[in-house]
């Protein structure tokens, strides 16, 4: 099978991602996905420091400090882009404005609970930032993750065995191995990489799956 | 004639008693009020009750206080870091308390203290650890949170430009928190980088208005210190 690398994931998801779309992408991996938009498309990112329509990175020299995402890295503000303060930025993600959020995932349950911000380990520090806020607002909550542990467990499971930041929030998974949508009657795959069948997915996948309607 | 200028940092911070609450502007190092925050280290004030997105960055700013050992319990959403190891070793000690709190529902309970709201109800949490032992309810199809306003005694912020109202425009997401840590305080402390006259400011680009401030210094882009 050919197990999708990072910028590959990204450029899955990236493709996805219709023009006009407003998108939060999180910290790590999603950050990628910005990386990989399909050009000639306008898609607006926003932050939840305060930014709306994030460009690329800017050049070595140019950072300003006081230009940040979310994961506190330099970025640059793309002509039509705006600042605005963090309750206005949270209203936005709360408020069912943003179309997408792009989040990273410990687990994702088949009733699309998501757990991605402790692991519950007792010595860990617990930090949350946006995540519960982006999980419970954003029209499609979009994760993206490799579907197995280093270990080779499922990160799709029956219920999360880590602190749940939403339930019942996740849209669409997206893994190194395969596209899911999770809808009310279980979890439908919509595409596989090459070389790996529904069968052998199915068994390396903690649940269920249903069949993609056109054999991928 | 109204002046709400203040001489140096140390005066404007001259009357910060142990216990306070302070809210403490920026988002990493984005806004956050270095000045402010070494005169408030130089000040001594103790047992303090620090707002922050973050708990501090390397060894300078919040990190610094924290490490000063000031704080006595932390508001934020987002304490680990690469670099929070002052609060992550004090932390671990069991000399910090954590008040772990979305960052949405941190910035909501900020402005409802700012905005005369006396709880609200948030669906952020809902069904998760931070909800727990919190009231609830069901309005229409979605649960909610009850969350309550966070009050302070003092919010110390870092802006762009002040007129001597009080009037305050900021920088980039060197805004984030500001304006509304503005609102929420009861004595307000602004450090600007520049100080203009009355009517410089567009008033169509005031993002503060003077209402919310009580102290402003200014402190040059020139005298801060690398980073």
């Amino acid at each position: 099978m050919k197990k999708l690398d990072r910028k590959q994931l990204a450029a899955r998801v990236a493709r996805d991602i219709p023009e006009g779309a407003y998108v939060n992408l999180g910290i790590g991996l999603p950050t990628l996905v910005a990386d990989f938009l399909p050009k000639g498309r306008e898609i607006i990112l926003h932050s939840e420091n305060g930014v709306l329509g994030i460009g690329p990175k800017p050049a070595p020299g140019e950072e300003d400090e006081d230009l940040i995402n979310a994961g506190k890295e330099p970025v640059t503000l793309l002509t039509g882009g705006a600042y605005f303060h963090h309750a206005d930025s949270f209203g936005m993600i709360r408020g069912r404005h943003l179309d997408f959020a792009v989040l990273g995932a410990f687990q994702v349950s088949a009733s699309g609970d998501l757990a991605n911000w402790h692991t519950g380990a007792a010595d860990a520090i617990p930090a949350v930032g946006g995540a519960m806020d982006l999980a419970v607002g954003a029209k499609k909550v979009l994760v993206m993750m490799e579907h197995l542990t280093k270990n080779g467990e499922s990160k799709i499971v029956e219920r999360c065995t880590y602190p749940l930041t939403g339930a019942h929030c996740v849209d669409r998974i997206y893994t190194d191995l395969a596209v899911i949508d999770v809808m009310p009657d279980g979890l439908h795959v919509v595409d596989i990489v090459d070389g790996l069948d529904f069968q052998e997915l199915q068994r390396l996948t903690g649940v269920p799956l249903k069949k993609p309607l056109i054999a991928a | 004639m109204i002046s709400k200028f203040v001489a140096s940092p140390e005066a404007a911070l001259a009357d910060i008693r142990d216990g306070a609450t302070i809210l403490i502007h920026g988002f990493g190092n984005a806004g956050m009020p270095a000045e402010l925050i070494d005169a408030l280290i130089a000040q001594g004030a103790r047992e303090l009750t620090i707002v922050n997105n973050n708990a501090g960055n390397a060894d300078t700013g919040l990190a610094a206080l924290i490490g000063a050992k000031r704080v006595r319990k932390i508001l934020c959403s987002f304490p680990r870091q690469a670099d929070s190891w002052h609060f992550d070793r004090l932390y671990r000690a069991g000399e910090i308390e954590l008040e772990l709190v979305p960052q949405g529902t941190l910035a909501e309970r900020i402005r409802a203290a700012g905005a005369g709201i006396g709880a609200f109800f948030t669906p952020t949490a809902y069904g998760t650890k931070l909800a727990e032992g919190k009231e609830t309810r069901r309005i229409g199809e979605r649960d909610y949170v009850l969350e309550y306003p966070i009050h302070a005694d003092y919010a110390l912020i870092k802006a762009d430009r002040a007129d001597r109202w009080g009037n305050l425009t900021y920088r980039k997401t060197a805004r984030n928190f500001g304006p509304i840590m503005a609102m929420a305080a009861k004595c307000t402390v602004v450090q600007v980088r520049e100080t203009v006259e009355l009517g410089e400011i567009d008033p169509e680009h005031v993002v503060t208005p003077g209402i919310f401030v009580h102290r402003i210094v200014r402190v040059p882009a020139s005298l801060k210190k690398a980073a």
